[in-house]
């Protein structure tokens, strides 16, 4: 008679939270695997190479504002398609958003969480990196790191990773020393748990919902700082191309053909809004208290 | 027989700053605490709040180091905190908390939690070894689904008490474990947890403010007094007939409709122990104090009379009171 009722309950919780999704964000969930399936499948679905030059169309404009399906975004300057490069540019931007909002994100929660965990000198010696970290400019940074070592993809995403890792450490040791005084993280260490059960089991999914927050938001501003640096030259270089290179070079052609700026600028709003909202939904989703 | 547990001369010192500027001062938290338990007893803590009743539990489970003195458990000094032969140890000595939904994780249905210190110390953890744990504490085993918040204040407290016992420790310290509970349910777990003291032969270090319980629960009592114990024996004997002026006053704060008129109200300000008075600690809220008193701190020793232990001098007869007790 009770395993019947356990089993039942088990059974329609699953399509209790299911109905409860949202439309946002079934729309914001649709968008980011668009978005993911370009980017993977960039190299199939591509209509011409991104630097394949069409001299006799240059600028030409997009099926809706009276272009032709040839051309279905319009070209650029050089008479390169804009569909094409729009596709390589979503599979590099997403690459280092990712890329770099997921190595702030393990480096700054590792830190913290070694500060909360050590205490005395340890602790003392990463907030003095966190603060020199937030206390320098981080285009110099930037400037310095890429000057010396010259510009990799792979060493750019690594430096976009050292920017706002601080925040992370902050919050991370914050809320692992209070959650070591709140009693549970403490509990869990009487009972005999290894420091990485404590942090990895309990402290780590206890401070989820307040990381992904900061990791949602933190996702926009690295695809913006990608296109800030890649206008100084610093970021991703011609002929490659990403989303803010491409805001950054169509910039001059505002007036003329704002597709040039308009679609890379479409999928960095549509993007960052998906992510922040699914962010805000999977923090509600991923407490218990709040089901 | 050596005892389950013996810690010897406690001492914890904390520092404090008052002010940005203030120089740092000591904070005597526990000032030469001596307690021994015995396999399958009982000993009650009991004192007002600040006295350094969970800080001497804290010390007897190795959760902090003392600064001075020893804590000897099954007869071998305590490892110090952290180190792997402490965790391993922590299989044979839990704690049950005062607060039971800040002790349990949140995010983690109770079968789960129950199941972890089994996971820890690499004992079998399927659930029917958890299923029996709940019963066993009067949990249902469907509750192991459940969370934290969708269960009762009694219910939690039952849940943390299935988690301490998950790995059959033989000392349980319960630091203030039914002062969070209303009063019905105060009761369920007290007798729950002598049920499982005589199904398992548990040791409890049994901590509260709450005279009564302490009584209920205990073979022996220690009354402290600013990180001191100031009396200890049978609880009958400690809580009917008090013989340090402390536990006397103490023990007349107990609600009770048959007595009339004769309680005795201290004087002056709750102690403070960064300004510990001289000589004996209780000595400016006491109605017997002499000059003695101010001078010289009394050892807890066996009184000439009983043989009860009591650290102070009117009760020893070393000095004569100056007036009667009001």
């Amino acid at each position: 008679m009770s395993d019947t009722t356990i089993e039942t309950a088990t059974a329609t919780a699953p399509a209790r939270r299911r109905a409860g999704m949202p439309l946002a964000i079934i729309l914001a969930l649709g968008w980011i695997g668009l978005v993911l399936f370009v980017a993977l499948a960039a190299d199939w679905i591509n209509p011409y190479a991104f630097t394949a030059m069409d001299l006799r169309n240059r600028l030409a404009a997009p099926v809706f504002m009276g272009g032709s399906w040839s051309h279905p975004l319009g070209t650029d300057e050089l008479g390169r398609d804009v569909l094409s490069r729009l596709i390589v540019s979503i599979r590099m931007s997403l690459l280092i958003a990712f890329g770099a909002t997921l190595i702030s994100a393990a480096l700054g929660v590792a830190l913290g969480f070694l500060a909360a965990h050590f205490r005395g000198l340890a602790e003392q010696a990463v907030m003095a990196l966190v603060d020199f970290q937030a206390a320098m400019p981080f285009l110099i940074l930037a400037l310095a790191v890429l000057a010396f070592f010259g510009n990799s993809l792979a060493l750019f995403i690594c430096l976009l990773g050292l920017n706002g890792w601080e925040r992370y450490a902050r919050i991370a040791r914050g809320l692992a020393i209070s959650a070591g005084a709140q009693g549970y993280a403490a509990a869990v260490q009487q009972l005999g748990a290894s420091p990485w059960r404590v942090y990895g089991r309990h402290v780590l999914p206890n401070i989820a919902s307040t990381l992904i927050v900061s990791m949602t938001l933190a996702f926009p501003e690295i695809i913006l700082l990608e296109s800030g640096l890649s206008f100084l030259g610093l970021g991703v270089q011609p002929p490659g191309t990403s989303l803010g290179n491409m805001v950054g070079y169509g910039r001059e052609y505002l007036t003329r053909a704002p597709w040039i700026l308009l679609a890379p600028s479409v999928v960095i709003v549509l993007t960052t809004l998906a992510v922040s909202m699914l962010g805000d939904w999977l923090r509600d989703r991923l407490d218990p208290t709040l089901r | 027989m050596t005892p389950l547990l013996e810690a010897r001369e406690l001492v914890r010192r904390y520092s404090m700053r008052r002010g940005m500027l203030g120089r740092p001062v000591e904070v005597r938290a526990v000032n030469g605490v001596t307690l021994r338990l015995e396999a399958g007893r009982t000993l009650g803590l009991v004192g007002e709040s600040g006295c350094g009743k969970s800080t001497t539990g804290r010390m007897v489970l190795g959760l902090e180091a003392p600064d001075e003195g020893d804590v000897q458990f099954e007869g071998a000094p305590m490892p110090p905190p952290g180190s792997l032969p402490w965790r391993r140890q922590r299989a044979r000595m839990q704690m049950v908390y005062q607060d039971p939904l800040g002790a349990l994780d949140r995010r983690l249905p109770i079968g789960v939690q129950v199941a972890e210190p089994l996971q820890i110390h690499g004992l079998p953890a399927d659930a029917t070894r958890v299923h029996a744990l709940l019963r066993q504490v009067g949990l249902r085993p469907d509750q192991a689904e459940r969370y934290p918040h969708e269960l009762s204040g009694g219910q939690r407290q039952r849940a943390v008490l299935a988690r301490a016992l998950a790995t059959d420790p033989v000392l349980l310290v319960c630091d203030e474990p039914i002062s969070a509970l209303d009063v019905s349910i105060q009761a369920q777990v007290m007798n729950l947890l002598v049920e499982l003291q005589q199904q398992r032969g548990i040791a409890l270090l049994f901590i509260s403010h709450d005279l009564r319980a302490v009584r209920q629960m205990s073979h022996r009592v220690a009354v402290m007094y600013l990180g001191r114990i100031v009396e200890e024996g049978e609880p009958d004997a400690v809580l009917h007939d008090p013989a340090h002026p402390y536990a006397q006053a103490l023990v007349s704060a107990i609600p009770d409709p048959t007595r009339r008129g004769n309680r005795i109200v201290l004087q002056g300000d709750p102690p403070n122990p960064a300004a510990r008075p001289s000589g004996c600690a209780f000595h400016p809220r006491c109605p017997l104090a002499v000059s003695l008193c101010a001078r010289q701190a009394p050892a807890l020793k066996p009184r000439p009379g009983d043989g009860r232990l009591v650290a102070c001098h009117v009760a020893q007869g070393e000095a004569a009171p100056m007036r009667k007790a009001a």
